[in-house]
């Protein structure tokens, strides 16, 4: 779904800030705690910041920041620690099992040099 | 004319009625009977299409007009209440009737085991039509449903609900499905195919509780280990015969239940008779129709003067259950069973036999029943042939090595012909095609040489490239890292590969670079390549903590050391565990929670066991000459000093070793990557073993050998085996793939025949020269500690989903269904990116 948002109602979304992008480091994932849910963030070598749920959903536990970042083809991505499942990191997508569990993927942005996570 | 009244109008009492009108040319009865049900009998057996069609007509067994004669006929929706025998009548709510012969064929009713919550609404039981219109009307609404056994019945009505595009489990007490019918492979059989269909079977299962929900209808199933949220709840427990009628009329019962009835079908009054489901004949109910069928036959004969007797009731069976085919007769245990099994295709059939191995005694089929009609006439007879060709399906000769029904990955059930099938049909090149194709090897990851293997016996020329990334193999990657000079990932990947890297090559290039001694693995760069284990620098487990492994050389502990060992575990809460490694496992370390317990543990003097690490894990022993009676070397202190020396080498995989003071093994030296047996003169050599996926016994590499020439040789082999060995390739598979194996080992490591041995012997001095603990290190480095913060945005958080339950005055995590699933229930709501 495709909702077009104009300018002013952005501003009024609620984007929360969570760690300087300094704090990351490149290719290595850290985990934010946000009320009960864990979200992964992931610096890539391109500069930008991805984030993902951090629950494996094959594996059943919270892992997701620990996992090895890496690439296939061109896409950007996290093997979880537990069973190497691969995910992509842009749609959350299990990369060798077309229609298995997705991680819950999350928007981000980067200002002023603080990595912020959209919050609804 | 005589009066004839039948309390039952099932599909056995309706047959009495029909062979008895069939018969009696004569005229000589009359027949009333009163039915408890709205409507006149039913094919019950087919009941579960109701749900479905839900065109009552269909089963209808009483054609029109069938009761509108003047000698024949029906009171529906009139049970009979009590029976007068002195005065020979029997009253109904409406009105009292006399019988010259009373024929009781009341049934059963469902049993329902007791269970708390059982009568709430959304439970249901499942016998009659009205039972089923009930189910139909919640099923709609329903996501999901559970049917509490999983006998004939509830496989009937479970495929009747995953019709109705229920989530459907299957509730069974017994430790099989159809537990009257087939034996455990049968069973195991039968669930495989239905598991197939998208039902999810529990067997060995009582429910202990149904729930009620906010709304007050059932909606969670609790089981001893789990629980199930549930919209409807369908009892087919199996049945129970309905007797009470006979009870109060005092009339003979079975001990479990049954009115007690004679060869005759006669009761303990001889002018009422009992058939069907009611009946108990020799102390025992029939619930299939079968038996009942041949009651009502010859009841009928005996009412008009004939002196027809049942024999053994006939409990065969074949039918079609969820489109399983399930046939058995006779015993479905003996003496002598033969079985074939086929897990690929679900068959599985046996046959049990007299203990001369001659008579047939009876047979299970499911999955394949077509021999069912040959095979049942034989019962209690001669074999007409071997039992083989009586089971076996025609053979067209084409075996591999491996059975084609073989599992070759257990996890998620892929056989050796459903890989080989893919690999053709798919054109198949590699693992990971395998993996995407038949998700083998995608769980644990224990099947992937297996794999390799299958795919080079198809012809497929595999690839030594380590990954996507790099076409070199790990071996080929080490000479380059040794003689390029370069030290990181990063260029490497640059100048010899392509991409950012991945799972496979990251922690690759990190153990070559650790193998050659580059500092910390957690220095720099290099964390980045880590896996979970050595980024933490300890074990993984399912649920997101740790383990913690401290370094006992040898096995041999103080006790002060032990007592340290107990108070860190006590302070922290950990589970402990002896190791298989003669060493102690701490479970259950939060990451943040790592460097405190390694404070307390490197204070009392231990180091890291690198139990997390592709590294050196354990030199086991026995006690050796210093107390044993018949140790003849110091295997204690071998054990220790080869610990020691090899401790933190990294390698492509985990070393094991072992040392033994006798013969008599008691280290299990032989199953180590290398292991060290003391003879009378020295020391005996064993190379390349291991336990695991594939055991392998190490080979004999050297015998009587001095400690210091024993120690120059593990030194070379060793360092032979990291320079080139595949990733994750133990020392077992890296001897059996060396060329010239054993014999071609000893040319390199004894007679130095490719001219390394000095290489190799300065790697392992710069190895034992440069080790430092690498926890001892990683305490005293602000930065490394950085990496045991769990949360960035809340560095004293602790991680709340992890959830521990008390077992055997310990804890372990909490199982699916012990804790809450993963779900938002407060906390800030994130916004979900939708592409």
């Amino acid at each position: 779904m495709t909702l077009a948002i104009s300018p002013a109602v952005e501003t009024a979304q609620d984007w929360r800030r969570i760690c300087r992008v300094d704090d990351l480091l490149t290719g290595r994932g850290v985990c934010a705690l946000l009320g009960i849910e864990q979200v992964a963030l992931f610096l890539l070598w391109d500069g930008t910041v991805h984030a993902v749920g951090n629950y494996d959903p094959y594996g059943r536990a919270y892992v997701i920041s620990r996992g090895i970042v890496g690439s296939r083809g061109d896409a950007p991505t996290v093997a979880s620690p537990l069973y190497k499942h691969v995910f992509d990191l842009r749609t959350g997508r299990p990369v060798d099992d077309p229609d298995g569990p997705a991680l819950t993927t999350y928007e981000t942005r980067v200002v002023s040099g603080v990595v912020e996570v959209l919050l609804r | 004319m005589r009066h004839l009244v039948v309390a039952g109008n099932g599909m056995v009492g309706q047959r009495l009625v029909e062979a008895l009108r069939a018969r009696d040319t004569a005229g000589e009865w009359r027949v009333t009977v009163l039915a408890e049900e709205p409507c006149t009998a039913y094919d019950r057996v087919a009941l579960s299409s109701y749900l479905g069609s839900r065109d009552a007509s269909t089963l209808a067994l009483v054609g029109d007009g069938f009761y509108d004669g003047a000698h024949y006929r029906a009171h529906l929706a009139e049970a009979v209440h009590s029976i007068d025998r002195h005065a020979r009548t029997v009253t109904t709510a409406k009105r009292t009737i006399s019988y010259d012969a009373l024929v009781l064929a009341t049934g059963s009713r469902p049993f329902v085991p007791p269970t708390p919550g059982a009568d709430l609404p959304g439970c249901h039981v499942y016998r009659t039509l009205e039972d089923l219109d009930g189910i139909h009307a919640e099923a709609l609404d329903a996501r999901s449903a559970a049917v509490i056994g999983g006998g004939l019945l509830g496989l009937e009505a479970a495929g009747a609900l995953r019709d109705l595009d229920v989530d459907v489990h299957v509730i069974e007490v017994a430790d099989r499905l159809m537990p009257q019918q087939v034996d455990a492979g049968g069973g195991e059989a039968l669930r495989r195919h239905i598991e197939r269909l998208g039902v999810t079977v529990h067997t060995g299962a009582p429910a202990s509780a149904i729930e009620a929900g906010p709304d007050g209808r059932a909606a969670r199933l609790v089981l001893p280990d789990t629980a199930i949220d549930v919209d409807l709840v369908v009892f087919s427990a199996g049945i129970r015969p309905r007797d009470e009628l006979a009870r109060a009329a005092g009339l003979g019962t079975a001990e479990r239940g049954g009115i007690a009835v004679d060869e005759a079908c006669r009761t303990s009054d001889p002018t009422i008779y009992a058939v069907g489901e009611c009946a108990a004949l020799d102390g025992r109910v029939y619930g299939l129709v079968a038996p009942g069928y041949a009651m009502a036959e010859v009841v009928a004969d005996r009412l008009l003067g004939g002196d027809a007797v049942l024999t053994e009731p006939d409990t065969a069976t074949k039918l079609k259950l969820l489109g399983v085919d399930v046939a058995s007769f006779g015993a479905t245990a003996g003496p002598l069973d033969v079985v074939y099994a086929n897990p690929v295709d679900g068959v599985y059939k046996k046959l049990v036999l007299s203990d001369d191995a001659k008579t047939l005694l009876g047979a299970v089929l499911v999955g394949d029943a077509t021999s069912y009609a040959g095979l049942r006439p034989l019962a209690g007879r001669p074999l007409p042939s071997t039992p083989d060709q009586l089971l076996l399906p025609a053979s067209d000769g084409t075996q591999l090595s491996l059975p084609g029904d073989a599992q070759v990955c257990s996890c998620n059930a892929v056989t050796k012909d459903q890989i080989v099938a893919a690999v053709a049909s798919e054109n198949l090149t590699d693992v990971a095609g395998v993996k995407a194709c038949t998700k083998a090897g995608t769980a644990c990851g224990s099947c992937i040489p297996l794999v390799k293997n299958l795919l080079t016996e198809c012809g497929v020329h595999q690839s030594k490239a380590l990954c996507e990334h790099f076409s070199q193999s790990r071996a080929e990657l080490f000479e380059l890292v040794l003689s390029s000079g370069i030290r990181t990932f990063s260029e490497l990947v640059a100048q010899h590969g392509q991409g950012q890297g991945c799972d496979l090559c990251k922690p690759a290039v990190a153990s070559i670079l650790a193998s050659l001694g580059t500092g910390h693995i957690l220095d720099g760069e290099q964390a980045s390549l880590q896996d979970t284990n050595d980024h933490a620098l300890a074990n993984l487990q399912k649920d997101g903590t740790y383990s913690v492994v401290p370094r006992i050389p040898g096995g041999e502990i103080t006790p002060d050391k032990l007592i340290v060992i107990g108070e860190v575990a006590r302070d922290f809460g950990l589970y402990t565990k002896i190791t298989g490694g003669q060493r102690i496992d701490l479970f259950g370390a939060r990451l943040d929670q790592l460097p405190a317990v390694w404070k307390r543990l490197v204070d009392a003097g231990f180091e890291s066991g690198h139990a997390y690490g592709k590294a050196l894990r354990t030199v086991k022993s026995c006690v050796g000459d210093s107390w044993c009676r018949y140790g003849v070397q110091d295997s204690v202190t071998l054990a220790i000093d080869l610990e020691l020396r090899y401790r933190g080498l990294r390698a492509p995989h985990k070393i094991k070793s072992a040392v033994s003071g006798c013969a008599r093994e008691c280290a299990e030296a032989r199953s180590k990557d290398f292991g060290v047996i003391a003879t009378e003169n020295g020391w005996n050599l064993y190379l390349g073993g291991n336990g695991g996926f594939r055991p392998r016994h190490a080979d004999l590499f050297a015998t009587d050998l001095d400690t210091a020439t024993l120690v120059t040789y593990i030194d070379r082999y060793l360092m032979f085996y990291i320079r080139t060995a595949d990733r994750l390739q133990r020392t077992a598979t890296w001897l059996e793939s060396l060329d010239g194996g054993l014999d071609y080992l000893r040319t390199v490591i004894v007679d130095d025949a490719l001219g390394i041995c000095a290489e190799l012997d300065a790697a392992m001095a710069r190895h034992v020269e440069s080790y430092s603990d690498e926890w001892a290190d990683a305490l005293n480095d602000p930065v490394k500690l950085q990496r045991f913060v769990p949360f960035v945005n809340a560095p004293d958080a602790t991680d709340p989903s992890i959830v521990v339950v008390p077992e055997r005055g310990q804890h372990r995590p909490a199982r699916p269904g012990e804790k809450p699933e993963p779900a938002l229930v407060a906390g800030p709501t994130l916004k979900v990116v939708t592409r």
